[in-house]
Parts: structure tokens; sequence; C-alpha cells
């Protein structure tokens, strides 16, 4: 219980100083750079809920994350309410999780890898032929560009897909959940209906996935429609999921920094290393430290004496 | 009426590799239980082998053939013995989706090693018979793409006489019928996964020569060339070898008809509709019994 209140306190505090830092004038660079911390941690977060919670691997979250960038873009340089045109991206995002769920999430084995991959090549190969333009923000919304409104809806979206990953770990649902990742069997047997679970899960976290697609639409002065399908969208969250620790729900936040400030120091003509790096980086840590930093952290924090009676 | 001939020929050009990009996938999985989504990175490696042995010694593509298999089955062999080993006695559920994930880290690893050796460029050979065409009735076949059909059918024959009438070949196939029945059977179950990694990579360098051959290759082209296979593989149904290779036909001329009617930019969009509705209706695949 104790243990419980800490995290909240922890968590309300991150938010408060988060939520202050663009009232304090720092530097345009460090907002930025919080900002794309945000993001990511909220895009592996969603990848999180089922990939870590449900342990069902997703290797097409760039779908998702594409689709909400792509659709909400073009709503919203069509002149539509930012807030309809991020709906319209995330209902894109989320409807394509339908499509993909509900064929591949009945079956086990690697089905949902295969369709999720297979979902986000396609639309990125299409998308490039299709939509080969660049595609840019108008000079009038140039001029009052400010990261300030980004920021905050960045640090928002964060907030709330930390707190889903947060219900998963105390709900009845998560339980069903957390069930159905370690036995399938058991799951079932027990009464759980492990498709429901699987489904509903992947849905949140392709609703997720959208509203982040939508979000970097909204802060991207210029990209290509394809760029948001760019395999990346899907490696770098799950890099920072499992670097952070899969399955937690501080996981994607800690990746999150540490990833971007690996990239960031890295960055000055390490450009191409740097894939291979994080590549080496996240098989190392797949083999070798399956529960991240989350998990050494807490083999580090553990008194030898005790060390018998965690699981 | 021709041109519908014509589209379907190409696509049964096309679809011969892409059901010999599945085959190494598919054997693999089928063997070991581990998908290997860094297939198509293999396939790349063995269009560089190929590109580079016409463009340093002026050696034939198809000559090409045998030396890419040697460097991919060894390729194959330190890849198992380095990573995927270290996954043989997880259940099977935490096997495939950590040789998933690790897949998906590798094909990073490769991808990015190879654009530090070889740049990002696009690169393609062009052999004294890249040009050349025979044509029926009006419907131009091209020779080096039939040659390239003709080896994906004779690696599919050889794969089969190799699997059904070898001590090694019945091995593979017993392990992949029943681990712990093989293993009772005095069958060196851990020898029989590295072979297989082996053999599925060297199907791979096989497949990525003669994609040199007749296509431009870079770095890049790993994910495209898995994205094939994985369809072709969920086609066929998992772990249904000879499945794929009709699959694979199946799949690329399901793609030529639809670059036909919907335009060239949709042209992938069939793969994606096909494998859906076989996921929904048939996920047992399509050649598969049961």
């Amino acid at each position: 219980m104790a243990r419980r209140v800490t995290h909240r306190v922890l968590f309300a505090s991150v938010i408060a100083i988060l939520s202050l830092l663009p009232l304090l004038n720092v530097n345009r660079a460090i907002l930025n750079w919080v900002f794309l911390v945000l993001l990511y941690a909220a895009v592996a977060q969603s990848w999180n809920l089922l990939g870590g919670f449900g342990g069902q691997v997703n290797l097409g979250h760039a779908a998702f994350f594409g689709l909400g960038a792509l659709v909400t873009r073009m709503l919203w340089l069509g002149g539509v309410p930012l807030a309809v045109a991020l709906l319209g991206g995330t209902a894109a995002a989320t409807t394509m999780g339908v499509l993909v769920g509900v064929p591949a999430l009945r079956l086990r084995g690697p089905y949902l890898a295969i369709g999720t991959l297979a979902v986000a090549e396609i639309l990125r190969i299409t998308v490039d032929n299709a939509l080969p333009e660049l595609s840019s923000l108008p000079a009038v919304s140039l001029a009052t560009y400010t990261i300030i409104p980004r920021y905050y809806l960045a640090l928002l979206l964060t907030a709330i897909v930390t707190m889903a990953a947060w219900w998963l770990t105390r709900s009845r649902f998560g339980y069903g959940l957390a069930a159905v990742r370690e036995d399938e069997g058991v799951a079932e047997a027990i009464g759980v209906n492990a498709f429901r679970h699987k489904l509903a899960t992947f849905i949140l976290s392709s609703f997720f996935a959208g509203i982040g697609g939508g979000v970097f639409a909204y802060y991207h002065v210029s990209f290509y429609p394809s760029f948001g399908f760019n395999p990346l969208w899907t490696f770098d969250p799950v890099l920072i999921t499992y670097l952070g620790g899969v399955g937690t729900v501080w996981g994607p936040l800690i990746g999150a920094v540490f990833f971007l400030a690996l990239r960031e120091a890295l960055a000055p003509g390490w450009e191409r290393c740097i894939w291979l790096v994080f590549g080496v980086l996240f098989i190392a840590v797949v083999l070798a430290l399956p529960g991240g930093m989350m998990e050494a952290a807490r083999n580090l924090l553990r008194r030898p004496d005790s060390g018998l009676t965690s699981p | 009426m021709t041109i519908l001939l014509q589209n379907t020929i190409f696509g049964v050009l096309v679809g011969g590799l892409y059901g010999l990009a599945a085959m190494g996938l598919s054997l693999v999985f089928g063997v070991l239980k581990m998908l290997n989504v860094a297939h198509g990175e293999l396939i790349m490696l063995g269009g560089y082998v190929g590109f580079w042995l016409f463009t340093l010694w002026k050696i034939d593509p198809f000559a090409s053939l045998l030396p890419s298999a040697i460097v991919l089955f060894l390729a194959g062999i330190l890849l198992y013995q380095v990573l995927f080993s270290r996954l043989i006695y997880f259940p099977e559920e935490t096997k495939i989706k950590n040789s998933i994930l690790i897949g998906f880290g590798l094909a990073l690893v490769v991808q990015t090693l190879a654009i530090l050796a070889w740049k990002a460029d696009e690169r393609a050979i062009t052999t004294p018979y890249a040009g050349a065409i025979f044509s029926i009735g009006g419907v131009v076949v091209p020779l080096a793409r039939l040659g390239a059909l003709g080896v994906a059918f004779l690696a599919l024959g050889g794969l089969h006489l190799f699997l059904h009438r070898t001590l090694p070949g019945k091995a593979i196939r017993a392990t992949a019928e029943d681990v712990e029945a093989a293993s009772l059977a005095g069958i060196p179950v851990p020898a029989v996964f590295l072979g297989a990694f082996g053999l599925g990579s060297a199907l791979a360098g096989i497949a990525g020569t003669l994609v040199s051959m007749t296509d431009a290759i870079s770095p890049a082209i790993g994910l495209s060339w898995t994205l094939k296979a994985l369809i072709v593989v969920v086609l066929s149904g998992l772990g249904n070898v000879f499945g794929t290779f009709v699959a694979g036909l199946f799949l690329g001329v399901a793609e030529s008809m639809s670059g036909f009617f919907l335009g060239n930019a949709y042209r992938e969009v069939m793969g994606l509709v096909l494998f859906l509705f076989v996921l929904s209706l048939r996920p047992q695949g399509l050649f598969t019994r049961g």
C-alpha cells in the first residue's frame, strides 16, 4: 500500500514539474527534446499495453502511428479544427487495429506479428506510391508556430496512456490479461476470454498509437506522408520498452529518456552507427536482461539476504 | 486479352521468387518453431554475393548460386550459434516471440552493416543476356526471369528429394513432426536445428542471387522480401514448405493482377487483402489439408 502511494506521489510530481517547465523560460531546444521524450514514451507505452502486459508481439506499430499521423495531417491542413482532425486520425488507426486484430488474435503463434508487420509495410509502400509529395505547413501557420501547445498535448497523452498502463496492473481486466500472457490455455480454463482481452488491449494500443501519430503530425513542420509508417516507428518504441522494462508502468518512460539521451549523445557524425548500437543493444536486452532497466534496478536494490523471497 | 496473359506471365515469374524466398523461412519455422524476420536481410546478403562476384570477377549469377548458398549457409550457422540457439529450450510460445524480437533487432543490425560496408545506393548487374526475351503470340518472356523461375523450381525439387530420400532430410522432417519423439529415436536434435537453420539461410542466399540478376538491390530491400515471404507462408500454411512455391506463384499473379486493375501504386494492397482473408477464413493455409 505504501508503495502504491509512493508511486502516485512520484507520478504526480513528475507531471507537475513537466507542466511547469514551459513557464520557466527554458531553452527551446530543451523543450523540444522533452517533447520528443514524451512522444516516444507515449508511443512506447502504447506498444507496452499489448506487448508488455498482454505478451503479444506487434511488429507493425508504425501502421497505427502512421495512419494517425497521415489522417490527422490531411484533415488538419485541409481546414478541419485540430481536435476533430486528431479524432479522425485516431479513428483511422483504431479501425485498422480492429481489422487486423480480429483475424490475427483468434490464433495463437506468430500471426499477430506477421499481420501487423504486413499491414505496416504495405501501407508504407502504398502511401509512398500514392502520396509522394512532401507535406509542409503553410507559411501562415509557420509564422505562429510554437512548441508549447504541442508540448502540453504530448504531456497529456503520456499521462493518460501511463494511467492506462497503471490501470492494467491493478484492475480485474488487467489480471485477466496477465493470465492470458502467462498461459492462454490456463486463462481460458479459469474463465478468461483470451480473445476478447487481447483484442480490447490491441484496440486500446492502436488507439493511443494513433493519437501519438496525430500529435506528431501537429508537431512536425514538414514530412513525407509515408514517414509515419517507417519501420523505425515500430522499432524505436519496442526498443524503448525493452530497455526500460517490458510490462512495467515506468519502463517506457525511463527507456525513452535513455534512448533520446543516447541518440543525442551519438548524433554528430554517427547517424548510421546509432542503429547498429541500438540493434545490438536490443538483442542483448532480449537475450540477457529481458526485464530491462527496471529489472536491473530491482536486482541492485534488493538486499542480498532477502534474495530468496522474490520471484 | 494478350495484356492480361502478359501480366499473368510476369506474375508467375516474380511469384517463383516469392515462393523461393518463403521456402527457407517456412523450413526454419517448421523445424525450429522460430520465425526469423531477418530472413529478407539474408536474401539481401545473397544478392550482394551475386553482385560482387559478377562485378569483381565477371562470374555469371547462375554460377554464383552455389557460392552464395555456401556463404549464406555459413552465415546462418553463425547466427544460429550466436543468437537463436539460446532459445531452443524455451516453451513454444516464448520461443516464437523471442525469435521474432531477435530477428527484428538482427534485421536492423544487418541492414546497417550493409549500408556501412556497401553504401545505401541501389546496385544492379547487367548480364550479357539481361535484355534477352522470347515471345509467343505477342506475349514476352524475359529469359533471365524464366531462368530464375527454373532455379526456384529446381531448388524446390532438390529440397523435396533431400527431405524425403536422405537420412539427414528424414531427421529434419521427424524433428519438425515431434521434437521429443525424434530425440527419443536417437536423432541429434541440436544438430538438426543447426542444419535446418543453415539450410534455410542457404535457400535465402539462392533467392537473393536470383534477385540480384533481375532487380536492383540495396541494403534496404530486406524488409520487403521478409514481407513477401511472410505473406506467402501464411497463404500456404505455416511450416508447409512445399505449399510455399504454389502460394508464391499465387501471390505473384494476384499482385500483378491488382497492379493491372487498380494501378501500379496499389499492387501491394492485394497481398494484404489476401492475407487477411486467408487468416479469417482458412488460417491453416490454402495448401494445407485439414
